[in-house]
C-alpha cells in the first residue's frame, strides 16, 4: 500500500449535504486524480460536526487545517495550493473559535514541520481511527502477533528494559523494570491500566493518540498484559474526552471481532480483553493510587503507600499503571528492537518525546521530536519562533510536576537527565512559552489557584500549604505582601515536600522555588515598591509600602 | 447538550443507566455521571434510587446514600445542585491565562453579572471555571454546553452568547 501522506475530511451532517458537501467530495476525488495524487491522500467524510454556520467544512490532516464554508467551485484550488503545492488557502479558512470538540485536532497556526521524529504520533491523522483495517495495513498488531508467536514473555519485559523507556506520564519511572515487579509479584490476577486521565494544563498529546489511532493503545495494553501475566485491563480516562472514548470504545469492538481481545488471542492461550472507564472530573485522579480508587467507585483520593501498585493495585491485585504515551512506544520498540530505539534520542532518555507548544509564540500545536531537543530548538525551529515584538522570558513545563524555565536554561537538552541535573522537570511535555510581559507573580499565583483547587484534601500539609501558599502570593500580587513571607512560602514548601501523601501536594511546591530561585527581583519589586514591573498585578488601592 | 430539565423519570433514567454499566461497585461513577448527562445534576431523589437499585448485602455491593452523595461532591463532573439551561466553563489555567484569558472571564462575569459557580436568576446561565480542557493552542477557551469556542477575544463574547436560546 502506498503511505498516504495526507487525509481530508469532509463534513457529512445533514445540514453540509444540503449546502453541497457531496459535491465537494466528487469534486475532490476529481481534483485528485487532475494532480495525479489520488494514491496519496484518502478523502473521507465526518459526521457529528456541531452546529456552526460554516459549514460545510472541509479538515486537512494531518495539519488539521479547517476550511469552511467550502463550496464545490473552490475545491480544485484547495486541493493543488494545499494538498499539490503545500501552501494553506488562507482565505478559506475557517474562523477559529467554530472549531469544535468533534475535530480532535486543534491547530492555532498553520504550516508543516520541520523534522519531526514520529514514533507515539506515527499513525495519528495519517489513518482513519475508526477503521481498524488501516491500523492494520500500517503494521498494526504486528507486534502483537510476534510476541505471542515467538516471545516469553519475559523476553518482551527484556527487550523493554533493554530500550531505556521511560514513563512519559511524569515521573519517569523504567517502564520495564515496572512490568518486571507486575510479573514477580505474588498472584494469579492482575491489571494493565491504561493511564488516560491526561489533565496536566497545557497538556492534550494522548488526547491526539486516543483520538487518531485508538489501536495502538489496546495493541500495547494486550502486550503489557502478556508480559506482565494480566487478562483484564482498563482505560482511565478523562470524562471530557468524549470523542476519545467513542473511537475507543468501536477500537475494542473491532479488536474483538477480529480476534486480537478476547479468548485464544492468535490462537494461543492467551486471553485479554479491556474495559474502558470515564472520569468525572478531578486532577488528582491522573496520580495512579487515586485513580484506582476511582475506577474500584470511590471518592479519588491517592492511597498511602507502600504498599504500591505493582503489588497491590487495582482491588488489591498486582497492577501496571502505564500512561498513553509510554504505552504508544512500545508496538514499535517490539517490531524494531531495543537497539533501534536507544539509536534515537539521548542514552540517559532513549526515544522521542511529544510536547505542545503554546504561549506567545507563532506556532502552537502538537510536536513529537527526539530526547534531547534544547528549548531554544524547539521555540525557534518548531515553534517558528517568538511573535513579533516577544521575548523569551520563561517557560513552564505543565501541572503538578512541572517547572518554571527561566531563559538562561533554554540551552540545556530536554531530556530527563539533563534536566535532573539542572534541576528542572520535563512535567508531562507542556511547553507553555511565555514572553517578557508575563508577570512571575501573576504565573504562579494561577498554577497555585489551580492545586489549591485540585488538592483533594486529604492531607494538612497539601489542603492547608496550597491555600496559605496561594493566599501569600495573592497578597503580593496586589503589593500588600510583606518580605518576610518569602520565608514563609518556603517553610511551606519544606514541610508540603516533606509531608503531603502523593505528588500533588509533593510539587505544588515547585513553582513557589522556582520563582524564588530565577526571579527573585521581580518578586521583591511587587513587595518593596508595591508595583508590579510588567504592570501585568492589578494593586491595592491604599498600598503600605514598607 | 442542551442540559435538560425536563421531568424525565428518575426511575427509569437510572435503571438505564444501570443496566448500561451493571451493578457492581465500579459502576456508580459512571452512572452518576449518565444521571448528571440527563438532568444536568443529580438530584436527590435519583441518589435514593441508585441506592436501592445497587445496594445488596447478597452481592457483597454496600451502597450507602452519602457515600453517593460524597462522591457526588468529589467530582466536578458531576454537581448536586441545578445548573441552568447552559453551562458555560471557562478555563482558567496558565496556558489560557497568558495568552488574554482574564480579559474574556471578566467579561463574561460582567455580561452575566455572575460569580464563579452562580447562576443567572432566569435559570439561563451557569457561569463556572473548570481546568484545562486540553484545547490550549487556540486559547483562550471557553466551552459551552458541548461546544468549543477558541482564540476568543472580549468583543467576540456577546456575539457567542447569543447563539443560545
Ligand atoms: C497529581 C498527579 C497527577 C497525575 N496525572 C497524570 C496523568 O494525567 N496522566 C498520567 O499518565 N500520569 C499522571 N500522573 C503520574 C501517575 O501517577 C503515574 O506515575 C503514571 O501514570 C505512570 O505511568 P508511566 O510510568 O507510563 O509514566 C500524575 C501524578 C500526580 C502526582
Ligand atoms: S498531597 Fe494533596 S492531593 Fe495528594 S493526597 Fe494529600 S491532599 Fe490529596
Amino acid at each position: 500500500m502506498i503511505k498516504k501522506r495526507a487525509m481530508v475530511l469532509v463534513s457529512n451532517d445533514p445540514e453540509s449535504i444540503r449546502l453541497g458537501a457531496n459535491e465537494i467530495v466528487q469534486h475532490l476525488n476529481e481534483a485528485l486524480v487532475t494532480y495525479g495524487i489520488q494514491d496519496e491522500v484518502d478523502v473521507s467524510t465526518v459526521s457529528d460536526i456541531n452546529h456552526s454556520n460554516i459549514l460545510p467544512l472541509v479538515v486537512v490532516y494531518p495539519e488539521a487545517v479547517v476550511y469552511g464554508p467550502v463550496k464545490a467551485s473552490d475545491v480544485r484550488y484547495l486541493v493543488e495550493e494545499h494538498l499539490y503545492k503545500g501552501r494553506v488557502v488562507d482565505d478559506l479558512l475557517a474562523p477559529p473559535k467554530m472549531l469544535t470538540g468533534q475535530i480532535g485536532w486543534l491547530r492555532g497556526h498553520k504550516g508543516y514541520n520541520p523534522a519531526e521524529h514520529r514514533i507515539v504520533l506515527e499513525r495519528a491523522g495519517r489513518i482513519d481511527p475508526d477503521n481498524i483495517e488501516e491500523y492494520i495495513t500500517a503494521n498494526g498488531y504486528e507486534a502483537l502477533g510476534k510476541v505471542l508467536s515467538e516471545m516469553t514473555p519475559e523476553s518482551v519485559i527484556e527487550v523493554v528494559e533493554k530500550s531505556g523507556l521511560q514513563g512519559r506520564g511524569g515521573a519517569g519511572f523504567p517502564t520495564g523494570r515496572k512490568w518486571k515487579f507486575v510479573r514477580a509479584a505474588q498472584g494469579s490476577k492482575k491489571y494493565i491500566v491504561c493511564n488516560a486521565d491526561e489533565s496536566e494544563p497545557g497538556t492534550f498529546k494522548d488526547r491526539i493518540v486516543l483520538e487518531g489511532d485508538p489501536h495502538v493503545i489496546i495493541e500495547s495494553m494486550a502486550i503489557a498484559a502478556y508480559a506482565i501475566g494480566a487478562d483484564e485491563g482498563y482505560i482511565y480516562i478523562r470524562g471530557e474526552y468524549g470523542l476519545a472514548y467513542r473511537r475507543l470504545e468501536k477500537a475494542i469492538l473491532q479488536a474483538r471481532e477480529f480476534g486480537f481481545l478476547g479468548k485464544n488471542i492468535f490462537g494461543t492461550e492467551f486471553n485479554f480483553d479491556i474495559h474502558i472507564h470515564a472520569g468525572a472530573g478531578a486532577y488528582v485522579c491522573g496520580e495512579e493510587t487515586a485513580l484506582l480508587e476511582s475506577l474500584e467507585g470511590k471518592r479519588g483520593e491517592p492511597r498511602s503507600r507502600p504498599p504500591y501498585p505493582v503489588t497491590k493495585g487495582l482491588w488489591n491485585k498486582p497492577t501496571s499503571v502505564n500512561n498513553v504515551e509510554t504505552l504508544a512506544n512500545i508496538p514499535a520498540i517490539i517490531r524494531n528492537g531495543a537497539e533501534w530505539y536507544r539509536s534515537i534520542g539521548t542514552p540517559s532518555s532513549p526515544g522521542t518525546k511529544v510536547y505542545t507548544i503554546m504561549g506567545n509564540v507563532n506556532f502552537s500545536g502538537v510536536i513529537e521530536v527526539p530526547m534531547g531537543v534544547t528549548l531554544r530548538e524547539v521555540i525557534n525551529i518548531y515553534a517558528k519562533g517568538m511573535k513579533p515584538g516577544s521575548t523569551l522570558k520563561l517557560a513552564q513545563t505543565g501541572g503538578s510536576s512541572g517547572s518554571i524555565i527561566p531563559a538562561v536554561l533554554q540551552d540545556t537538552p530536554m531530556d530527563f537527565e539533563s534536566f535532573r541535573k539542572a534541576g528542572v522537570s520535563l512535567g508531562s511535555g507542556a511547553l507553555l512559552i511565555c514572553d517578557q510581559n508575563t508577570c512571575i507573580v501573576d504565573l504562579v499565583k494561577v498554577l497555585l489557584q489551580f492545586f489549591r483547587f485540585e488538592s483533594c484534601g486529604k492531607c494538612t500539609p497539601c489542603r492547608v500549604g496550597t491555600q496559605r501558599s496561594y493566599e501569600i502570593v495573592d497578597r503580593i500580587s496586589k503589593g500588600q505582601g510583606k518580605l518576610e513571607e518569602l520565608d514563609t512560602l518556603l517553610e511551606l514548601a519544606a514541610e508540603m515536600e516533606r509531608a503531603s501523601n502523593c505528588g500533588l501536594g509533593q510539587t505544588a511546591t515547585v513553582p513557589i522555588r522556582d520563582m524564588l530561585k530565577h526571579f527573585r527581583t521581580e518578586v521583591e519589586a511587587h513587595i518593596r515598591s508595591g508595583s508590579c514591573p510588567t504592570g501585568v498585578c492589578e494593586m491595592a488601592q491604599e498600598v503600605e509600602k514598607i | 447538550m442542551t442540559v435538560q430539565t425536563i421531568d424525565h423519570d428518575v426511575v427509569s433514567v437510572v435503571q438505564a443507566a444501570i443496566e448500561k454499566h451493571g451493578k457492581n461497585r465500579d459502576a456508580m461513577i459512571p452512572v452518576l455521571s449518565e444521571i448528571n448527562h440527563v438532568f444536568g445534576y443529580v438530584p436527590r431523589e435519583a441518589i435514593r434510587e441508585v441506592r436501592k437499585q445497587l445496594h445488596d448485602p447478597a452481592r457483597q455491593v454496600h451502597i450507602a446514600e452519602s457515600q453517593l452523595y460524597t462522591l457526588t461532591s468529589f467530582y466536578d463532573m458531576l454537581s448536586t445542585k441545578p445548573r441552568g439551561r447552559h453551562v458555560i466553563k471557562f478555563c482558567e489555567n496558565a496556558p489560557c491565562h497568558v495568552v488574554g484569558g482574564k480579559a474574556i472571564w471578566d467579561g463574561l462575569r460582567e455580561k452575566l453579572s455572575l460569580e464563579n459557580g452562580e447562576t443567572t436568576p432566569d435559570n439561563k446561565w451557569t457561569l463556572v471555571t473548570t481546568s484545562c480542557l486540553g484545547l490550549c493552542s487556540v486559547g483562550p477557551v471557553l466551552l459551552i454546553d458541548d461546544d468549543m469556542y477558541g482564540n476568543v477575544t472580549p468583543e467576540q463574547i456577546s456575539e457567542i452568547l447569543e447563539h443560545y436560546e
